[in-house]
């Protein structure tokens, strides 16, 4: 399939899994590499977010799996859907030894999910505008 | 998480997305989706009269794209009948792209650069001047 559901790296480290582990699961490790600004509640369900660049876009991430020091998970947004969209991917890193240092892999999935009305289930009447969108708005919360 | 994020892929999302782009590959079709973005729903005679093109024109590249499911015609008389955009498809190709996008290798290696500086000793470590989140919203 040419859509990619899931994206997958595995990098060689040369450093020991605790020091790997620091790195993805503190703020102060995320800010280093990842996000210029981090902030992280390690434990599954815990919110965390990066920020980048002065403008201040941020990522909102929450975590799902932390198994020190061999699995780290959390989902974010979506890039490019509306912020309240409810899909997320999945990023998983999983830290194995490999001699001294440590094998990273990074599996990010979840691209392809299909939205439940990306077919049919369109606006039909002829009352357009802002009320209609909000009454939309306002069934889809109803619904959540 | 996880799971259902898997389950949910299915073979004709990669059809939707194909729609969009082949319907974004024209520049007049591109034209007519950016005014319905920016102005909302129009009838052809509106959208000709903002676009350098012709009537009919449009009414044809409506007609595709309300086939790709990117508008759809409102209920009306036939001259007067409004196309709006539908974002559902667009969404679906935004998650194609936004999976090309992702910069999982720039990174990776940020990672192994911030490590290989930490471990080498207390000299200071670059600010990190040239770092991008793993998407193109950064500045």
């Amino acid at each position: 399939m040419a859509f990619p559901d899931r994206i997958e790296r595995t990098v060689e480290l040369a450093h020991p899994r605790g020091v790997v582990w620091a790195a993805l699961t503190t703020a102060e490790g995320l800010a280093a590499w990842f996000g210029n600004e981090a902030a992280i509640d390690l434990r599954p369900g815990g919110a965390a977010w990066m920020k980048w660049g002065e403008e201040g876009f941020t990522a909102q991430m929450r975590v799902e799996r932390v198994e020190e020091p061999a699995v780290f998970g959390f989902t974010w947004h979506i890039f490019g859907l509306p912020d309240d969209d409810p899909r997320r991917t999945y990023v998983e890193f999983t830290l194995e030894p490999a001699g001294a240092g440590t094998r990273l892999t990074v599996t990010e999935s979840g691209f392809a999910q299909l939205p439940e009305d990306a077919h049919g289930k369109a606006y039909g009447g002829n009352s357009d505008g802002w009320v209609k969108e909000l009454g939309e708005l306002a069934a889809y919360l109803d619904a959540s | 998480m996880p799971a259902e994020a898997q389950a949910a892929a299915g073979p004709d999302i990669e059809a939707v997305a194909e729609q969009v782009f082949t319907a974004l590959a024209d520049p007049t079709r591109r034209a007519i989706v950016a005014a319905l973005a920016a102005g909302g729903p129009a009838t052809a005679t509106d959208l000709a009269a903002g676009l350098p093109i012709t009537r009919q024109a449009i009414a044809k590249h409506l007609a595709l794209l309300a086939g790709a499911g990117l508008v759809r015609a409102e209920p009306g008389e036939r001259r007067r009948v409004r196309y709006r955009l539908q974002s559902a498809p667009m969404q679906v190709a935004q998650q194609f792209l936004a999976a090309l996008a992702r910069d999982w290798d720039r990174s990776l290696g940020a990672l192994a650069g911030h490590l290989d500086q930490t471990a080498r000793g207390p000299t200071t470590p670059p600010r990190h001047q040239t770092r991008t989140a793993p998407n193109p919203r950064t500045p």
